[in-house]
């Protein structure tokens, strides 16, 4: 056969869409998806924020004395509010896919899904509730 | 409800035009027809120059899978009632290479369906002596909702992660993976952990969770890959902390 099957000049011209850069805008729970990713850089800066006074303390008073002046300056105030509530909803959308992560299997059944987020709902009301003890009353 | 509907095909006819077009034609919108019926309508009737893939019209093969109105769909569980008064915009499968019209390319898929071994692995088979490998209901339990898979596709076509990085190995392939690592018949667990827990693999997934909304076989692939991430992460844990072996 001297020439080649019609089809194969058509084989390689299949057609490529291109994903946009702003797929994520064109749907709600995908504008959320990205959100819940970018909540983790605030949840970063929270254990950073944690660090530091953890190494002010570590110095002696005065050092904790100057971090906390330095923590209730507006700038550090609006970023440690904006970091509360990503990492509020970082917490609540992390809770609320929990169980399709956990397989929990009591007695060879597995264990509603509301429950296993219920449950972790009231680990974080128990340790808050802890936390607030230690700060406030302890 | 109105007699008839108005169905907007996606048509890419690579001899003869470099993008995709839409064509419309005008179905009969009956109260039992899925969007597959108005396309076998339309290629029986209308114009069969149009190519679409379909096989068993009862959600088993998992052939018919295009993107209806935005939403990756069985064309076959999909009714046209629901889209009245229409229309109704019927297009390949995204993420996927379109080779004709409603046709996609299915090669990537399946190249990485077989990369997990989808199948029971033995290091050792019992002599046909001591009979079958038996398993009790609780053991099925563990595999059963992974092993509904139809490779259908739908969840590839939702996933912006296998959109953005085509080396990802996807929600089905890991899925299925699942389906015989869960198996307590299967000892194939290890060779397939090389390939689930690279990059491309497991940790390529940003649990978008669009996989499980789309499936129609509620097999829940982000589950599996969320399921098999906490175990990957607790083995390399043990096998940093505990002595070689004792994991």
């Amino acid at each position: 056969m001297s020439q080649p099957p019609p089809y194969r000049s058509f084989h390689p011209r299949w057609h490529r869409p291109r994903m946009s850069t702003w797929w994520w805008l064109k749907r709600g729970s995908h504008v959320a998806f990205i959100l819940r990713e970018l909540s983790s850089i605030f949840v970063a800066w929270f254990v950073v924020f944690l660090l530091l006074l953890v190494a002010a303390v570590s110095r002696g008073e005065a050092a904790y004395w100057e971090f906390l002046i330095w923590a209730g300056r507006p700038g550090v105030l609006t970023v440690n509010i904006v970091s509360l509530l990503f990492t509020v909803f970082h917490t609540i959308t992390f809770f609320n896919v929990t169980p399709q992560a956990l397989a929990v299997r009591l007695g060879g059944k597995r264990v509603p899904g509301p429950l296993v987020t219920a449950s972790h709902y009231a680990a974080w009301v128990v340790l808050s509730a802890l936390v607030a003890w230690l700060v406030l009353g302890g | 409800m109105a007699d008839h509907i108005t169905l907007q095909l996606a048509r890419y006819r690579p001899e003869a035009e470099a993008e995709p077009t839409f064509q419309e034609y005008e179905v009969p919108c009956r109260k039992d027809w899925v969007v597959l019926d108005g396309l076998n309508y339309v290629k029986d009737q209308l114009d069969g120059t149009i190519s679409y893939r379909w096989s068993c019209r009862m959600g088993i093969c998992g052939s018919c899978g295009m993107t209806v109105n935005g939403e990756p769909k069985l064309t076959c569980a999909t009714f046209l009632a629901d889209y009245a008064p229409g229309p109704v915009r019927v297009e390949p499968l995204r993420n996927f290479p379109v080779i004709r019209d409603l046709v996609v390319e299915l090669g990537d898929f399946m190249r990485k369906l077989t990369m997990v071994k989808p199948w029971i692995v033995r290091q050792v088979e019992q002599p046909l002596s001591e009979g079958e490998y038996r398993q009790t209901p609780a053991e099925m339990d563990q595999y059963h909702q992974f092993s509904m898979c139809i490779n259908c596709m739908l969840c590839y076509a939702a996933c912006p992660v296998y959109g953005l990085d085509p080396h990802f190995i996807g929600p089905a392939a890991i899925a299925l993976a699942q389906r015989y690592n869960l198996d307590s018949r299967d000892q194939g667990e290890a060779e397939r952990l090389g390939v689930l827990a690279q990059h491309e693999g497991i940790w390529g997934c940003t649990f978008v969770g669009d996989c499980t909304k789309v499936c129609p076989k509620n097999v829940d692939p982000a589950g599996a890959i969320q399921r098999y991430k906490l175990k990957a992460a607790t083995e390399w844990l043990k096998s940093f902390f505990l002595p070689r072996g004792a994991g």
